[in-house]
């Protein structure tokens, strides 16, 4: 037994330096709270020790909506973007989703910085070996040097460093990401604290040498020509310095993995953790897919300072010698030299049915739950959520309401909701599909969705809302012009018209159903629109597609509003489930556990059927 | 104060009784108690003759004896039932409890029932109680609703149909094509570096089409099946004397209108219910059409204009022996747009215009007074109704809820195929798409986003 001494008291300890642990250590502290971060490795706050990327589709949307409400993952990345792509152009605006490759190095320092710098925040290299509730009232956090750390909150965001053991076909070991040291004693105390954890896994690809890629065979991969960046804040667009490449696996890489599955360690039966269905090794992929002639590979590099390269698609838990053997099969990769080994990693995390949507512990008060610990999977989804937590466990302090953001709010709503009423039974990845309101949770509009909230809670900037308001003010005027114009039938404008597919118009028309046209959009159609004021790329987009897709966002918001209906149910707290005998066992169950606050929520309760909603509906209409 | 969802609660355990079956002569009725309590209730009133209690029966088990009254006197011999929960009709205890029919004793032993402790169940309180108690869901509780109120067999049937689930397997087959389409709308959106197969959109709005055809099959059926539950509307017109009370006689069988020869004879409308084949018709005999200065028969003539606008199908009378004239006329233009056969009545006397003249409809010959061309009018009723083209198999919406619910999914299907073939991108297609699986699943009661998540993961190889 280690000899502890008492070291310092803070308001909040974020446990674990990662993307959920930075926002959840910069949250609070930005709000006033005495907070310490504690990472295992000084070095390596805010590491990327998967994709060197951030955004995707469904992610983007989260570091949009995260920057609206005050997070500073949005304002890294487009400090440290190396190129940017708007994805899903052409898609509709539903789903444009910004992404971007990131220089990893450089994004580790900045956050470090961002860290070190902010006030009322300590960072710490240390490793937490046990957590406690002790008589005085507070959390104990202790570090494997004995040090006592009395907390009023703890934000557990340890992501794979918890119980991490890697796997290389029959190598395992304990460890962490990246080769840091794992935690491996703070799962026993939370055990001890009756906290359900399980087993997940996740995996990455190997890096590999740029010298020793044939580019010839590969195809280019460009940035946009005029880059968004992620943060509202960011008035510079960011430079796209490096392109990608997109490579194919083909039947020899097929045969070679195939050859070799059963010294995978998940296929051998060694791994009990459960990976991420959304993110398959290239093995599971041919495996499930079988019929499948080929699988993309995307090749991005680390940064401007390496020459290490990302195989984006191609993550396995195979032998180091097989890996070589696989990734050597595929074109423009025949001479490739490996630098660091794929792995796939295995880690503790906990039930999230377990959270409240607040992600505070249920049976534990004043204990949070951050990113791949609630079971996500991502750095973007750990980042929300983290802001979430951190705020939470400030306003638990501070005696302010909790942040709890609706479904029809955001897409971090929607990631919370999820987790915490559905579960997961994999890693947890942010999609457009999971929200059922794409089309009113835009990237484009993410300030508008939520800037008053992140400015209510003073985390956004006096002027930065006053830019906010602006650029709504700008964007509404513009929307109420657009409706009162009238562009008359001339020969010019008919023949762009006609140029473009459309038909020609005979009688004076509304600019607005010019621009709801499929084929016309609202730069097109500037030549003849003299009293257009100025605007910025940004309120141009936001006015166009509210214009454009006017139907079928009222069409959604219908859809909101009858969802709203049930949300706005409520059940009481002390319910007796039991006591009503047209649930199903299970719905009970299942019930008496989540304690669903509305009916919208107990409808989303995977278990808990129609049936089961409209029996509870019928017995608190009365 | 109790908590109201507790009392709820607690309502719930009352035990109930009502009589089963439907009150009038017949050979047996049947008075059924549900309830926690109700063996307890049925044994102070039945006396088995072997002397065993109910109580010690186990469920499924009948026994034979005589209700008492609270002298111990023998109302009726009778045979109990007794079910025990949760398998029964409530999910609850039930006794049922059968007599010799007949209203007065039927009502003695439920009178006696609810002495010894059952409550008077209200109506569709079985019911309920079997969907709280999770026996039923909500589609089934709604065509057993309609079972009951059926008055007539096909009405029975569709009900039936609807019990047994056939609207939730309809709607499956729709909804798995809209859940396929927006699956791959899904993955297109979210896997935007995959190489997935590009969308083609012929293949989408294929798929639209197929959907658009059934919701609005379904949606016919509603028409029919209300038809046949609720009857239609019916009215017969025409101006004075052509033999429309001798229509409406010969259409219920007896002598409801008075007929004479004496033109204006019907000056109210008279009103009554006949089955014709599959059909029930909501018959209204109306004054005859035509401008009179008669204030009573000018009122029945307005009231006859007036159903002319509500009726769901017009019967047009028309004497054939005598020449069309302006009141003929001015009818025939009324009725233009409106469901309507026509009917030529007196072929038993010689015709005196062309038939061709009457225009563009369906037109019947009959002699309402001799009886001929009866059933060519009831087939003729069924054939614009629409009843003769309904198998037993074929599903039918029993509700407006559900005509709602398929009407709401068709006009999005409409959009959505709309949005498609204009050209606007796919995400606004994705929206009206799930607008209509939104209400197809409200149809049948479930969620959308789950089953769109596990959808794609059946159906594409997706990577990062």
């Amino acid at each position: 037994m280690i000899k502890e001494y008492i070291a310092e008291n803070y308001d909040i300890a974020v446990i674990g330096g990662g993307h959920a642990g930075i926002e959840a250590a910069l949250a609070p502290a930005r709000l006033g709270c005495k907070t310490v971060m504690f990472t295992i490795n000084l070095d390596w706050v805010g590491n990327m020790p998967c994709n060197p990327s951030i955004g995707g589709t469904a992610k983007g949307h989260l570091v949009r909506e995260l920057d609206a409400l005050g997070g500073e993952m949005g304002k890294a990345a487009d400090a440290t973007t190396l190129q940017s792509r708007m994805l899903n152009r052409g898609k509709g605006p539903a789903v444009y989703s910004l992404r971007a490759q990131i220089d990893r190095r450089e994004y580790c320092t900045y956050m470090k910085h961002a860290v070190e710098r902010q006030e009322n925040l300590d960072v710490k290299q240390a490793e937490i070996v046990h957590i406690e509730k002790r008589d005085d009232g507070l959390w104990h956090c202790i570090t494997r040097l004995g040090a006592d750390y009395a907390c009023k909150c703890v934000i557990l965001a340890t992501g794979t460093f918890l119980g991490g053991r890697i796997y290389i076909g029959e190598v395992n070991y304990e460890s962490g990401p990246d080769g840091n040291f794992p935690a491996t004693e703070l799962s026993k105390s939370l055990a001890k604290l009756n906290i359900p954890l399980r087993r997940f896994k996740t995996g990455t690809p190997a890096r590999v040498d740029r010298a020793s890629i044939d580019f010839s065979q590969l195809e280019v991969q460009d940035g946009d020509e005029t880059t968004t960046p992620f943060s509202f804040s960011s008035t510079q667009k960011p430079q796209n310095k490096v392109v990608c490449h997109i490579g194919y696996t083909n039947d020899d890489t097929k045969k070679v993995i195939l050859e070799n599955l059963h010294r995978s360690p998940l296929y051998a039966g060694d791994i009990e953790g459960v990976g991420p269905r959304y993110c398959p090794s290239i093995e599971d992929k041919i495996v499930r897919f079988a019929d499948k002639q080929r699988h993309q590979m995307f090749v991005e590099p680390c940064g401007e300072n390496t020459e290490e390269m990302y195989l984006q698609g191609m993550s396995s838990s195979l032998p180091e010698e097989v890996q070589l053997k696989f990734y050597r099969t595929i074109k423009g990769l025949e001479n490739v030299k490996v630098m660091r080994a794929a792995y796939a990693i295995e880690y503790d995390c906990i039930d999230p049915l377990a959270l409240y949507a607040t992600l505070e512990i249920k049976e534990h008060e004043g204990l949070y739950g951050a990113g791949q610990f609630n079971g996500s999977s991502g750095y973007e989804e750990a980042a929300a959520q983290g802001f979430v937590a951190g705020v939470n466990a400030a306003h638990k302090i501070l005696g302010r309401k909790p942040l709890v953001l609706s479904r029809s709010s955001s897409y971090i709503g929607t990631l919370i909701d999820d987790l915490v009423t559905k579960g997961c039974s994999d890693p947890y990845r942010m999609m457009t599909s999971r929200s059922e309101y794409r089309l009113l949770l835009r990237q484009d509009n993410a300030d508008e969705r939520l800037m008053p909230t992140g400015y209510a809670l003073g985390l956004i900037s006096d002027s930065e809302y006053n830019r906010f308001l602006e650029r709504k003010e700008q964007k509404e005027q513009e929307i109420e012009r657009i409706n009162r114009t009238f562009f008359a039938p001339r020969d010019d404008l008919n023949a762009l018209l006609q140029e473009k597919g459309t038909v020609p118009i005979t009688t004076g028309t509304r600019l607005a159903d010019l621009i709801k046209r499929p084929q016309l959009d609202y730069k097109c159609l500037a030549p003849f629109d003299k009293d257009r004021p100025s605007l910025s790329d940004e309120v141009c987009e936001k006015v166009e597609i509210a214009v454009k897709y006017e139907g079928y966002i009222s069409r959604q918001q219908a859809q909101v509003d009858e969802m709203l209906r049930l949300e706005n149910k409520p059940i009481p707290q002390d319910f007796d489930y039991s006591a009503i005998k047209g649930l199903r066992l299970e719905a009970v169950e299942k019930l008496n556990k989540i304690r669903p606050e509305n009916i919208g929520q107990a409808s989303r309760i995977s278990g808990v059927s129609p049936a089961d909603v409209s029996v509870l509906l019928i017995y608190l209409s009365k | 104060m109790i908590k109201l969802w507790k009392w709820v609660i607690l309502m719930s355990e009352r035990t109930i009784a009502a009589i089963a079956t439907p009150l009038g002569e017949g050979g047996i009725s049947v008075i059924r108690i549900s309830g926690e309590e109700s063996i307890r209730v049925a044994d102070k009133c039945f006396v088995a003759f072997s002397g065993e209690k109910l109580l010690e029966l186990e469920g499924y088990q009948a026994s034979y004896g005589r209700v008492t009254d609270k002298d111990g006197q023998t109302l009726d011999d009778a045979v109990a039932l007794v079910f025990r929960a949760p398998k029964s009709y409530t999910g609850e205890n039930v006794v049922e409890i059968s007599v010799h029919g007949g209203t007065v004793i039927t009502r003695q032993v439920l009178r006696r029932v609810l002495e010894c402790g059952a409550t008077l169940a209200t109506g569709g309180e079985f019911t309920k109680r079997a969907f709280l108690n999770g026996k039923l869901d909500l589609t089934k509780a709604e065509s057993v609703m309609g079972l009951i109120s059926a008055r007539n067999d096909a009405a029975a049937k569709i009900s039936r149909g609807a019990r047994e689930g056939r609207i939730s397997r309809d709607t499956a087959d729709i909804l798995d094509k809209l859940l396929e389409t927006a699956a791959s709308l899904a993955a297109y959106a979210d896997y935007p570096d995959e190489d997935i197969p590009n969308l083609n959109q012929e293949n989408f709005s294929s798929l639209l089409d197929e959907c658009y055809t059934k919701c609005e099959k379904l949606i016919s059926t509603y028409d029919t099946g209300r038809a046949i539950r609720e009857g239609v509307n019916c009215a017969i017109v025409g101006k004075p004397n052509v033999g429309k009370s001798t229509l409406m006689n010969l259409l219920c069988g007896t002598d409801r209108s008075i007929v004479t020869d004496i033109a204006g004879t019907t000056r109210d409308v008279v009103e009554t219910n006949v089955n014709v084949g599959d059909i029930m018709l909501n018959l209204a005999d109306t004054a005859g059409i035509h401008t009179t200065d008669d204030t009573v028969e000018k009122f029945g003539v307005d009231k006859a204009k007036e159903k002319i606008e509500n009726a769901e199908l017009l019967l047009a009378v028309f004497d054939s022996s005598i020449p069309l004239d302006d009141d003929d006329k001015q009818l025939l233009s009324s009725i233009r747009d409106k469901k309507c056969i026509i009917i030529l009545n007196k072929t038993d006397l010689s015709p005196a215009f062309d038939k061709d003249d009457l225009g563009d409809f369906e037109i019947i010959e009959i002699s309402a007074k001799m009886g001929d061309g009866y059933q060519e009018l009831c087939s003729a009723i069924a054939q614009v109704c629409k009843t003769n083209m309904l198998s037993p198999d074929d599903t039918v919406l029993i509700s407006e809820r559900q005509r709602d619910c398929v009407n709401h999914a068709l006009q999005a299907v409409i959009a959505a195929r709309d949005t498609l073939l204009c050209g606007m991108t796919l995400d606004a297609v994705g929206v009206c798409v799930d607008d209509a699986i939104a209400a197809l699943l409200e149809l049948t009661g479930k969620r959308v986003t789950n089953e769109v998540c596990d959808e794609i993961f059946k159906r594409f190889c997706v990577g990062k």
